[in-house]
């Protein structure tokens, strides 16, 4: 166990968030078990009253989810001095069980939660609760996400041990190597590239027919899942090798340092907003028909899809940008 | 959707003036809550000024160092080590060292010794740091007198003070030539305290360090990247060790905010039953019990770090030095070079407006839910 | 405009202290004319009053309203049931169609005259120029501009109803209701106040007037009166 203020505050927020996910999956329990919009008993107002508790709950989990998330790495990135062999947070990570899997549950969550709460406000928009089972349903799978979050991030703080030898974002990322993240490194620049534009590109289309027709929302949902994913693989894979402008160092996590002009915030932030806004789209699609909704969730879904090419756009601008003023030139 | 930031800003509008109206209840909160951000900014700020200061002493620092162990102490060196060391692939420069500790009786403070090679010292005199300089109330000129092994005093000139730009480390420094300093301690004359090693290529250091060590198994090889490792773990520990006190401070804040949110007066409830009767929604009074807690938050939030780097780079942290910093008595002068980046305000923002907010959301919440009609019916 | 069906609403049900406010009424307020419900203080006239005016759901019961403009609702045949509203559906209607009068006023302390006017615009969103200007125009009305920038409490009786009263037409209502309108006022305030009623009936609106003082049931712009008792209706309503 590392003791450090960083360490410890992420200790305590993932507690923390872990503890209201528990009272909202509770609060979430009741009323799936105890819901009837007919009745005008004390109950059902008081469940009612509960269900603001319980958005408010979810909207600061994810607030600090979004905090921690940054604090995860740059904690990671500061302690990477401790292990032999870790240059920067990609390093440290790989020092105990646990580290990638917190990471990449972290970002999971963040997108979860940002989901829910689409949800949660296209419900309020409906006069009979029209997703209050489906929202619900949805907030016990996220809570369980959650705990095991904290779980993870508890184990993995506890298992660092400042002399364990571990692979820095050069060895790790680098081509050649095994793993899921030698995979994305070693993938062919021009090939990444091609699989980002094209991916980008399908995303637009989509967002185009969604709002021309108002059809395809599943497609523009699970786009721009696609679409968050080969981002986040573009940036292992070619971003990182022009914004450092060295052809070996693939870490995504250097970005978010002042040497990079903190353009990581810009990159990870159009992407987790983008995911959001794009798999709530998706994530509305089923609703639509629904009578209480039928005025309100068009309007909706058009914003959301605008939020979400607004957001994929500035990252594909960001980074067409990075790779055109960047001096490395990769192979013919 | 200007509707939504209209409806926004009204609301801001009004709960900036409610906390104006309750001037008097919200100084203390607004205080206590600045006072925590206060000492919480102070540590985080301090600590990473000073992890940031050594690590820019040791850049310098050679990236291996041998000592030589004797029944597991540290003993001296044999020079001989030194030429067999040079002798080794890719060995750009072996150099001894003589340092080591110095307790003056008399002012009762320990100093930090160290020979020097340097032509431009000649014997009989010294150059010391600011901070011994000051402890032993001499200037450039002036003569200082050490007591020998032997019981005899070793008169020195003081040919310079040290500048204080590094002075966290050279505050407490005195810098002999090395006939005086083997003079002063009777160290045999082909033996040094350790040896410093250059290498030309870094990533040879540990396999030169498996040699050294194989060839004289008393030796221990030191390198650079441990001492920095050490460091690290020894501010981030006690760091960590101040945060972890701090944090009971702030669980405590946590519950009187708690305590405070929870324990509306009959003022305010009033007021929110009025608003929920005259045409509020329960969100909109979330949101303006949201907007005032923000208010609050970002005020004490800005004021206390503003305050902690007034303190820390401006002042030096006079409140943590002690509980921070080595464990001589000389604490040395100095400025620490301000740093401030991300993981200093995140860390702070999980630290102080987490917990604030966690703590009135649900006492938010609660007085949020009354009904409309309660106004009518009291 | 509404109509009121074999309405009932119990307070905490099902425990020992539960009590029944108002019991099975039925009754319909017309569009335009004054109703009054009369009947001593506790026979669940103020709980009728926030049943109507959509501050509270009835335990059982329906209430219809008839002309109101919701965006997203269902109005079959022109009624909307507003019986089962979540409270975010509720509160909207009751902001666009209903404007209160509290018999303790209910104004915020601390507060400029102007601001306590324009607050139940806020969370509407809508331009802050345009509330403002529409707010002084209504103290202009009242006789109150001069004490626009001051905070209500150093307002006499009859000034601070006249705020209530503004601060009930800011967003322009089509029914008004009031609960008790003139127990914190002599009689000489009181008949201003009815009079001032008179003129809002005039200007097409609906008024609907909680009361057990005769110079408010008695009067005769009065339209309609229904009494109640321990949370019934009693006698016949009377035309």
């Amino acid at each position: 166990m590392i003791q450090q203020p960083g360490v410890l505050a992420l200790l305590a927020a993932s507690a923390l968030v872990a503890a209201f996910l528990a009272l909202a999956a509770g609060f979430g329990l009741r009323i799936l078990r105890r819901w009837d919009l007919r009745s005008g008993s004390d109950l059902q107002l008081a469940l009612e009253r509960e269900t603001y508790l319980v958005s408010t709950l979810v909207a600061f989990a994810l607030a600090a989810e979004v905090v921690s998330l940054f604090l995860f790495v740059f904690t990671a990135d500061g302690l990477h001095g401790r292990f032999a062999g870790a240059m920067c947070a990609a390093g440290t990570l790989n020092a105990a069980p646990g580290g990638y899997a917190t990471l990449l549950l972290k970002v999971a969550n963040c997108l979860l939660a940002g989901v829910w709460l689409i949800l949660n406000h296209a419900d309020t928009r409906g006069y009979d609760y029209p997703l209050i089972r489906a929202k619900y349903a949805f907030l016990l799978v996220l809570a369980p996400l959650v705990w095991v979050e904290a779980f993870l991030a508890f184990r993995y703080f506890t298992g660092l041990r400042a002399e364990v030898i571990t692979s820095c974002c050069g060895s790790l990322f680098s081509q050649g190597q095994g793993g899921l993240a030698g995979d994305l490194a070693a993938w062919p620049e021009r090939t990444a590239m091609a699989v980002l534009a094209a991916v980008l590109g399908a995303l637009f289309v989509a967002g185009g027919v969604l709002l021309r027709t108002g059809r395809g929302g599943y497609a523009f949902g699970l786009l721009s899942g696609l679409a968050f994913l080969a981002g986040t693989a573009s940036l292992v894979s070619f971003v990182s090798v022009y914004l450092y402008e060295l052809p070996t160092h693939h870490c995504p996590f250097c970005c978010l340092q002042a040497e990079y002009g903190h353009v990581g915030y810009l990159l990870y932030g159009t992407l987790l907003g983008g995911g959001i806004a794009g798999l709530g789209t998706g994530a509305l699609m089923p609703f639509r028909r629904r009578a209480s909704l039928a005025a309100a969730l068009p309007a909706l879904q058009r914003r959301l899809v605008l939020a979400a090419l607004l957001a994929f756009g500035l990252f594909a601008l960001v980074v067409a940008y990075q790779v055109a003023t960047s001096s490395l030139r990769l192979g013919p | 959707m200007p509707g939504t930031l209209r409806r926004t800003r009204s609301i801001l509008d009004f709960a900036l003036a409610s906390l104006l109206r309750r001037k008097g209840r919200n100084a203390a909160l607004l205080g206590v809550y600045t006072l925590v951000v206060f000492v919480a900014a102070s540590l985080v700020f301090f600590t990473q000024a000073v992890k940031r200061e050594a690590h820019q002493v040791l850049a310098d620092a050679p990236g291996l160092v041998v000592q030589r162990t004797l029944a597991g102490r540290q003993d001296l060196v044999p020079l001989a080590w030194a030429d067999w060391v040079r002798g080794l692939r890719g060995v750009r420069s072996v150099r001894p060292r003589w340092w080591g500790y110095y307790y003056d009786g008399a002012f009762g403070a320990n100093f930090t010794v160290q020979a020097s090679e340097d032509a431009a010292l000649p014997a009989g005199s010294a150059r010391i740091g600011a901070g011994a300089a000051r402890i032993l109330r001499v200037k450039e000129g002036d003569l200082i007198t050490l007591r020998g092994h032997d019981n005899l005093p070793l008169l020195l000139t003081v040919q310079g003070i040290l500048s204080s730009d590094s002075e966290l480390v050279a505050s407490d420094l005195l810098l002999l030539p090395r006939e005086d300093f083997q003079t002063l301690f009777g160290l045999p004359p082909d033996q040094a305290t350790d040896l410093a090693v250059d290498v030309a290529n870094p990533r040879e250091l540990p396999t030169l360090a498996a040699k050294i060590a194989e060839r004289y198994p008393e030796a221990r090889p030191i390198l650079h990247s441990e001492i920095l490792r050490t460091y690290d773990a020894i501010f981030d520990w006690r760091g960590g060790l101040l945060v972890a006190v701090l944090m009971i401070a702030v669980l405590c804040f946590a519950i009187f905010a708690w305590d405070r949110a929870a324990g509306l007066s009959a003022e305010e409830r009033r007021e929110i039953g009025i608003l929920k009767s005259i045409g509020w929604e329960t969100s909109d009074v979330l949101l303006l019990k949201l907007l005032e807690g923000l208010a609050v938050s970002l005020t004490a939030f800005l004021s206390g770090c503003v305050l902690a780097y007034g303190h820390v780079f401006l002042f030096s942290a006079p409140l943590f030095e002690g509980a921070l910093k080595g464990w001589s008595v000389l604490y040395p002068r100095y400025r620490l070079v301000p740093v401030v980046d991300g993981y200093q305000l995140s860390l702070l923002f999980l630290l102080a407006v987490v917990p604030y907010t966690a703590a009135t959301l649900i006492p938010g919440w609660r007085a949020a839910t009354v009904d409309p009609d309660a106004a009518m019916r009291s | 405009m509404i109509e009121v069906a074999n309405v009932t609403k119990t307070y905490h049900a099902g425990r020992p202290n539960a009590y029944t406010a108002v019991d099975g009424v039925s009754l319909a307020i017309e569009r335009g004319r004054l109703t009054v419900l009369k009947g001593p203080s506790g026979s669940g006239k103020t709980t009728l009053l926030s049943l109507v005016g959509c501050m509270a759901r009835p335990s059982s019961g329906r209430i219809h309203l008839r002309g109101v403009k919701a965006a997203g609702l269902p109005a079959a045949g022109g009624a909307l049931e507003i019986t089962s509203l979540p409270e975010r559906f509720l509160t909207e209607i009751r902001r666009a169609t209903f404007g209160f009068i509290f018999q303790h006023f209910n104004l915020i302390k601390g507060v400029s005259t102007l601001e306590n006017v324009m607050l139940p615009a806020y969370p509407l969103g809508g331009d802050p120029a345009a509330l403002r200007r529409r707010a002084g125009e209504l103290l202009e009305r009242f006789g109150l501009s001069r004490h626009a920038r001051e905070p209500i409490d150093r307002l006499s009786g009859g000034e601070l109803q006249r705020v209530a009263i503004a601060r009930a037409l800011v967003n322009d209502p089509a029914v008004l209701i009031a609960d008790e309108p003139t127990a914190h006022l002599d009689s000489h305030l009181s008949e201003a106040f009815m009079a001032l009623m008179g003129t809002f009936k005039e200007g097409g609106r609906t008024l609907l007037i909680a009361s057990h003082d005769p110079l408010v049931y008695d009067s005769p712009l009065v339209d309609a009166t229904h009494e109640l008792r321990d949370g019934r209706l009693c006698g016949k309503a009377s035309a």
